[in-house]
């Protein structure tokens, strides 16, 4: 079977998973902490909602979390870490001549289709994160590596339900 | 002895500039790996690209390999790393939600990040998504917060849920990831291959 094309300009996976685990062990090691995503974005959400309508957001616990320690929600640990994502999904872009601004879709559905399945997507992993303490990176793979229960069950249950929902949503994909 | 920045070995301020730094690599390495492509991505849903389940896995297996060394030849306190707490349902939920939000959107919040770092606008839209979901949570908070705490078992490790020795558990884990790393070279051989 052929390889392809495009995949075979890719890492080998395995390297890859290897080198990322390095970086999530060095991560520990460091600063005590693994490595994560939404909640970077949740530090912008509440600096928002403090800056817009800062009396709403100390009278409610969920914002107030974020905006009663004097300082800027935004000098957080994640949202450092989420701006070197940033810069280094874009240094290796840069290599590998992958960068372009495009909407990636399947061809049996229009870049219309794709956008409103994005932002919905965009949208129930928001909710889902608030929930479930963190997202596949914050909750799943470094509650993984430091063997916690809640580790185990945000990833069965990530991986679980996309799989039941999968071919419901074939025509997005396939 | 880790970790360092817990210990104030390393002091405060550069713990943003570790954040960072360590950011730049694990962005860098999930673009080489493909993680930029919701295509890809999606690929482990339907059995044509399976790169999610071996990165994931091998990331989960040598991390957590790692910490068990690191602790063994004491160079780390485990007692000072951080733990997710467990609140079951919440987790389950918020998993389930997740689950849906990949296949619909084909992204992870750090995944999408990654991938409108080199131009993909339906990975910048997903990142809208992203806001305005926390926002919807955060403003009807009152309703969600006894489930959010609801079923708390604390910073509880998974051999101890299954009462097994840490040492098992780990080696299961692995054997687990081996068993999965070839049956799925076996199903991506066997189905029909996607162009993207």
């Amino acid at each position: 079977m052929e390889e392809n094309k495009q995949a075979s300009k890719y890492m080998n996976p395995y390297l890859a998973g290897f080198l990322l685990g390095l970086v999530l062990l060095a991560s520990f090691y460091f600063t005590g902490r693994g490595l994560g995503a939404s909640g970077a974005v949740k530090s912008v959400v509440v600096t928002t909602v403090g800056t817009v309508a800062p009396e709403f957001a100390s009278s409610t616990l969920f914002f107030e979390s974020g905006a009663s320690e004097g300082e800027s929600p935004l000098k957080s640990w994640l949202v450092f870490e989420v701006l070197g994502v940033l810069l280094g999904g874009l240094i290796s872009g840069a290599f590998a001549g992958r960068l372009k601004l495009k909407v990636e879709h399947s061809p049996k559905i229009s870049s219309k289709t794709r956008l409103i399945a994005a932002v919905l997507g965009g949208i129930l992993f928001g909710i889902g994160s608030q929930f479930g303490r963190g997202c596949t990176s914050g909750a799943a793979l470094s509650g993984m590596a430091v063997l916690s229960t809640a580790g185990f069950i945000s990833m069965l249950a990530i991986f679980g339900t996309a799989f039941l929902f999968a071919y419901f949503m074939r025509k997005l994909w396939i | 002895m880790g970790p360092l920045v817990t210990q104030d070995i390393i002091g405060g301020n550069w713990n943003f500039v570790l954040a960072f730094i360590l950011g730049l690599f694990f962005g860098g390495v999930l673009e080489q790996a493909g993680f930029s492509s919701s295509r890809k991505l999606a690929g482990v849903f339907y059995g044509y690209d399976f790169v999610v389940l071996r990165v994931f896995f091998t990331a989960a297996i040598t991390a957590m390999v790692g910490l068990l060394f690191f602790h063994y030849f004491e160079w780390i306190d485990l007692s000072l790393v951080y733990v997710n707490p467990t609140f079951w349902p919440s987790a389950l939920t918020g998993g389930a939600i997740m689950g849906l939000g990949f296949i619909v959107g084909g992204f992870c919040p750090g995944t999408s990040v990654c991938a409108a770092s080199i131009g993909k606008i339906d990975a910048m839209v997903f990142l809208v998504g992203i806001f305005i979901g926390i926002s919807l949570f955060g403003f009807t908070y009152d309703w969600w917060v006894d489930f959010v705490f609801a079923g708390d078992l604390g910073r509880i490790k998974v051999y101890d849920s299954l009462g097994m020795r840490q040492g098992s558990f780990a080696f299961m884990l692995i054997a687990v990831a081996l068993i999965a790393f070839y049956a799925t070279r076996w199903i991506e051989k066997r189905v029909k291959k996607v162009e993207y």
